[in-house]
């Protein structure tokens, strides 16, 4: 039995979204389990479906027999309106029951933009808006992923975060929850008792207050016995933990219509604009026997045609040749393709393309992320002009001639020299190629460049995260800059310029570094219209104008600001491991135009070698 | 080897159009290990062709595809592999060996059978029933219909092989090549027209139970299923 009628099915777009019955869903007797759980991801199916995140948890949490998981997607905006009107509660795909039947709503938040979509779940499933308005029976709402690392604009819409890497402490969480539903203890009492286990944090336990300059001056528990100071949980063994065997096989084409396997967590490479870079340390590989084993069984269980590799920076990854010659032979005997990650250009990786693409159809990439040396040097993105330049040689010379490079505009210190060098190096890349490649060998057609910009945004946990954003006004003129240096150069008819929107930059600023006074402001947005923001179709920066105006908030204070080295920033309580004292250094050696070793060559001492894992103690 | 695979559709499953349907399949292929032929180059792809594709919404005991086999252990072997990895609603109901010169699935397609029911189950209405003989006997059927560019008149009358209405059921075998196709509920629509009663689409639930092919000639038709072409193996 569907939630939805036959009547309505028909009369939305892709119906194949609310369905469930996927290959490797799991339908479980609910009778028969005492958990249930629902893993959300804000967003429409196609994208939720194709996180990796989601299909670890929900392989993880259903091979415990006494838990069953069921996945929870936003409604597309043709179905939302539907649901609102008959009063259809939101639904897990799998029981197609609604969600406020389960014990608990898991919510992955992977990117800022996806806070009005968390309202929609929430509100479409039935369950108060904010945690303290939720009675006994409501499902427990749980947020996890990269944006918990500053839940407080959200924090009083969840009962609790959990922090860092979903695989450690679940298990835990759920046994706890048995035995509170076995005596009967309140709600509160449960999520203190969760408080405990650490790596959680229950916003409702802790106090914020502000200076009068609308810093914040204190975070407090306000009860006795919680920890003031959440570390991340963190996986130390990548290869015996939980990796689905079989995830789930949409029936629509999602966004990653692919096998992905992971290869390594964090990253060696401290660019210093980058969250990801420190979130994640330290470095862990998986082995590549256990790698080699996995891919065979995922192809097998999904019938997928296609297989990529994830990780932050594949390229570092000690046992890629390997990994790659392992299934350029299997994947060409099974007909897979192998979807490569971008990789550092070098005799290896243009070996291997020419193995799996067509060097005529694929293109080469590179991302200095900035145009000149200075520039670089300041974000430490360990990249110079001689290894892209280099890299381009080797690859025009085996036939490629597209080249996508990829920068961001409104770095701290940026000066016009800095972003005309993005026009500068796309024409040396041009240049090389009409320097190195004789007329008779441009069988492919000349070279095609395609620079893009994106807007830096300052993020927590970086370096960067005292810098202030650039202003509205100030990345348009920056983009135009960099268009004109494009246009002024030689070779400017083979270079493609593109930037993206500006408003959806400012209002992701907001939220990365924001507090708990930007609650109101997000809800007031989600009441006035506001839903899926990532979707640039659906975003209405008008409404969201409106709704800090009438919140009374400052968008300069959160955005534009810099924040003095000593202010307590709202994320301050958790530890992702990388010191604040290390990202401090980090910072001030980035106004020097300083760099910093990579993990690999030399220990920085960033903090992360506490969890005893990784790079930190086997460096090569 | 060139095989014809017959395969049913209900339930939830219904709602995945055809391109999906494909996915699926050159996936299923993947899972139950069977040996396929794929074409050449960069991207390979199974060799893999459908008879005809089934509207978003409709169900189906008799649709077809056509694959290439490398190597196998005979129909069983491949109805019962393709079977276990397939989802609850499609299942594969027969595969038979095509021998060489065959049309393709998509080529051999010249009438399709159908039934349609009421989706709330219920009868037809009694001012529809009542007005079925007269309505099929007629020289004529002319619906109207809407192309880009214009309106078009069509007779569906030559295009009705064998129609039948009782109380709860509309059956019938029509035309389903690609220069003479017509649907089961333009049919019903004309009916419904004819009687004085709304026709609203939504509320019928279409089956497809077989696709056939012409043995005979043109002037005397021989209608077989599409499975009927080729030969256990």
């Amino acid at each position: 039995m569907l939630a939805l009628s036959d009547e309505i099915l028909m009369s939305v777009d892709k119906p194949a979204r609310y369905i469930g019955n996927e290959i490797n869903s799991v339908v479980k007797d609910k009778d028969k389990v005492d958990i249930r759980i629902g893993m959300c991801f804000p967003d429409v199916y196609e994208i939720g479906m194709s996180h990796l995140g989601l299909q670890i948890l929900y392989s993880m949490f259903n091979s415990y027999d006494d838990v069953w998981c069921e996945r929870v997607f936003s409604p597309w905006t043709d179905l939302d309106p539907i649901m609102r009107k008959q009063s259809i509660p939101l639904f897990g795909l799998e029981s197609q029951e609604p969600v406020k039947n389960m014990d608990f709503l898991a919510i992955t938040i992977q990117y800022e933009m996806c806070y009005t979509n968390i309202l929609q779940v929430l509100e479409l499933s039935k369950i108060p808006f904010n945690a303290c308005d939720r009675a006994e029976d409501d499902p427990i709402v749980v947020g996890g992923g990269p944006c918990t690392y500053n839940p407080e604009p959200i924090a009083q819409f969840f009962d609790f975060f959990y922090i860092g890497e979903g695989e450690t402490k679940y298990r835990d969480i759920f046994d706890l929850y048995k035995k509170h539903k076995a005596e009967g203890t309140s709600r509160r009492d449960f999520l203190i008792e969760v408080a405990k286990l650490g790596g959680m944090y229950v916003p409702s336990l802790y106090d914020v207050s502000y200076n009068d300059d609308g810093t914040i001056k204190s975070f407090t528990a306000n009860v006795p016995g919680i920890p003031t100071h959440i570390e991340k949980e963190i996986v130390k063994d990548l290869s015996n933990t939980h990796y689905p065997d079989a995830p789930v096989v949409p029936f629509i084409k999602v966004t990653q219509d692919r096998v992905v396997l992971e290869i390594q967590r964090g990253c060696i490479r401290g660019c210093r604009f980058c969250q990801a870079g420190q979130l994640y340390r330290p470095v862990r590989e998986r082995d590549v026997e256990w790698l080699k084993k996995q891919a065979i069984k995922m192809l097998a269980a999904t019938g997928h045609e296609e297989i990529s590799l994830s990780s932050l920076s594949s390229s570092d990854y000690s046992e890629l040749e390997e990994l790659v010659n392992f299934l350029i032979a299997e994947c060409r005997r099974r007909s897979i393709n192998i979807s490569l990650p971008s990789l550092r250009i070098d005799n290896f990786s243009v070996d291997v393309m020419g193995k799996v693409q067509d060097v005529k159809k694929s293109s080469l990439t590179f991302a200095p992320e900035a145009g000149t040396q200075r520039m670089r040097n300041v974000i430490n993105k360990g990249l110079t002009e001689e290894d892209i330049l280099n890299g381009a040689r080797l690859a025009f010379a085996n036939g490629w001639t597209r080249v996508k490079l990829y920068f961001m505009l409104g770095l701290p210190g940026e000066t016009k020299e800095d972003i005309e060098g993005i026009g500068i190096l796309a024409d040396k890349i041009a240049r090389e190629f009409f320097d190195t490649v004789p007329k008779e060998e441009r069988k492919n057609g000349p070279v095609q460049i395609v620079a893009s910009t994106s807007f830096f945004i300052p993020k927590p946990f970086t370096p960067f995260q005292w810098a202030p954003q650039a202003t509205k006004e100030d990345f348009i003129e920056k983009a135009y800059i960099c268009r004109s240096s494009v246009m002024a150069q030689l070779n400017q008819k083979r270079i493609k310029y593109n930037w993206h929107e500006t408003d959806v930059s400012v209002l992701e600023g907001i939220m990365a570094r924001g507090d708990r006074r930007l609650a109101p402001a997000i809800l007031e947005a989600y009441k006035k219209g506001c839903l899926y923001d990532a979707w640039s179709d659906t975003y209405r920066h008008d409404l969201w104008l409106e709704a800090f105006d009438e919140c009374g908030i400052d968008i300069p204070f959160y955005t534009t600001r810099e924040r003095d080295l000593d202010e307590i920033f709202p994320w301050d309580f958790l530890d992702c491991g990388v010191s604040k004292e290390y990202l401090k250094k980090e910072w001030l050696r980035s106004k020097e135009g300083v760099v910093t070793p990579n993990c690999e060559q030399n220990c920085n001492g960033c903090g992360a070698a506490k969890f005893g894992v990784g790079i930190c103690f086997n460096r090569k | 080897m060139k095989v014809r695979i017959k395969f049913s559709k209900h339930g939830p499953v219904k709602y995945i159009g055809h391109l999906d349907i494909l996915r699926y399949f050159q996936k299923s292929m993947r899972r139950a290990e069977v040996d396929i032929a794929y074409s050449t180059g960069f991207s390979p792809h199974q060799i893999m062709s459908f008879a005809q594709p089934l509207g978003v919404g409709m169900e189906s005991d008799g649709d077809y595809l056509d694959i290439e086999l490398k190597t196998h252990n005979g129909a069983k072997d491949l109805i019962d592999r393709l079977n276990s990895v397939m989802v609850p609603g499609m299942r594969i109901e027969n595969a038979v060996e095509l021998p060489d010169g065959v049309k393709n699935a998509m080529a051999s397609i010249a009438a399709a059978s159908y039934t349609v029911t009421l989706k709330n189950g219920q009868d037809y209405p009694e001012e529809v029933v009542s007005k079925w003989d007269e309505f099929i006997a007629s020289k004529s059927i002319i619906i109207t219909k809407e192309t880009k560019k214009n309106t078009l008149e069509v007779d569906l009358k030559p295009h009705i092989y064998e129609a039948s209405l009782k109380n709860d059921i509309f059956e019938c075998l029509v035309d389903a090549s690609s220069a003479g196709n017509i649907k089961s509920t333009q049919i019903l629509e004309a009916l419904y027209n004819y009687a004085g009663i709304e026709f609203n689409k939504i509320d019928f639930q279409v089956t497809r139970i077989d696709t056939f092919t012409n043995e005979g000639t043109e002037e005397k038709p021989k209608l077989i299923p599409l499975d009927a072409m080729g030969v256990t193996f």
